[in-house]
């Protein structure tokens, strides 16, 4: 009896030690002497939104020097996308509305993934429907690929049955400063109320 | 007046019709797309689907003079990527339920319109259903990229 009273005494002081053990280098490599230096954490540290080379729905070659000076809202699709990205657009051109004027101050892209079908007069077509602030943006499958690494954005051709294909494609709209540098992103799911005020921020940041 | 009010009643009569659809057990409402210039590639079709009777039903195509092809399509949305498949089996609609096709999920493709669609204007549509057969429905044009039709839940 005793001898099982003495092996459990043990046992509490082996869980207690290994508790101390454990809690302190935890310690020393997360807050202690041991951990990562803080890094900056803010959008405008992270690299999105690099150079491309593009063909605006104009037909003008375009590299993102063109754009400089104003804030800029960015995001990718393709023109035989009937649902998600004219919902984008049509959000894009409700906000234009709401701006007013300040919308003059923004650049408001649309970057096509879609190469091969995605010419400058598909895109002109296609961007007919919304605001003319709209500027489409498209490529060959090189200058594509490039503008999309710039954004780290994912895109895919993926081949349907009837011998055509679809593009799957990242659903954000990036928000870039006056210096290109990444600010945000809004998501197609957050009201109208919340997109136009990350865009109110985003014309009074320097 | 004895001769006004029957006409006034099947006029009453014929508008519901077109606004509601209805061939028997499937109910077609809140039929709507959203204006596009003359050469975009695609159209949109949205619909609320109503199957009141006992029998499973699935829409399985649609056609319209206003496009080359209809296709019917699901959106998903995974990991922040945007995904769009053609449905080759159609909607199912089972027995009591409603179905709705809207932005963002489930929607018909118009390929290739044959005209621009401006806002405010109605386009034809015909539905076939497994079951239900033809179904004729009216598409009202709303704004380009609006998120919902103007008159929704009248």
């Amino acid at each position: 009896m005793l001898r099982w009273i003495r092996r459990a005494a043990w046992g509490l002081v082996a869980v207690l030690g290994f508790l101390v053990l454990a809690i302190s280098v935890g310690w020393f490599v997360t807050d202690g002497p041991l951990a990562d230096r803080p890094v900056a954490t803010g959008p405008a540290s992270l690299p999105i939104g690099g150079p491309f080379r593009l063909t605006d729905h104009r037909g003008r070659a375009v590299t993102e020097a063109d754009f400089r000076g104003r804030p800029m809202t960015v995001f990718f699709g393709f023109t035989q996308c009937p649902d998600v990205c004219p919902t984008t657009l049509g959000d894009m051109t409700a906000l234009i509305e709401a701006l007013g004027p300040e919308a003059d101050r923004l650049h408001w892209l649309f970057v096509s993934v879609d190469w091969e079908r995605d010419t400058p007069e598909t895109l002109a077509g296609y961007l007919e429907a919304y605001d003319r602030r709209i500027v489409g943006l498209s490529g060959t499958e090189a200058h594509v690929a490039a503008a999309a690494r710039a954004f780290r954005v994912y895109y895919r051709r993926v081949p349907l049955k009837d011998g055509g294909y679809t593009m799957d494609h990242s659903a954000s709209v990036f928000l870039l400063d006056l210096a290109g540098r990444f600010a945000g992103t809004i998501d197609h799911q957050e009201s109208h109320a919340v997109a136009l005020e990350k865009l109110r921020s985003l014309l009074t940041s320097r | 007046m004895r001769t006004l009010l029957p006409g006034l009643l099947a006029g009453a009569l014929a508008l519901a019709a077109a606004a509601h659809a209805q061939s028997d057990d499937i109910a077609v409402s809140l039929a709507w797309t959203r204006a596009v210039g003359a050469t975009a590639p695609t159209a949109v079709g949205y619909l609320t689907l109503r199957n009141s009777g006992s029998n499973p039903d699935r829409l399985i195509s649609a056609e319209t003079p206003a496009a080359r092809a209809v296709e019917i399509h699901e959106q998903r949305r995974e990991e922040g990527v945007m995904r769009m498949r053609p449905l080759p089996d159609g909607v199912s609609v089972p027995p009591g339920e409603t179905v709705t096709l809207g932005p963002g999920g489930t929607h018909l493709m118009l390929v290739g319109p044959t005209r621009a669609l401006a806002r405010g204007e109605r386009v034809s549509l015909t539905l076939h259903f497994e079951r239900a057969g033809q179904v004729h429905v009216e598409l009202s044009v709303e704004a380009a990229g609006t998120r919902q039709p103007a008159h929704a839940g009248h």
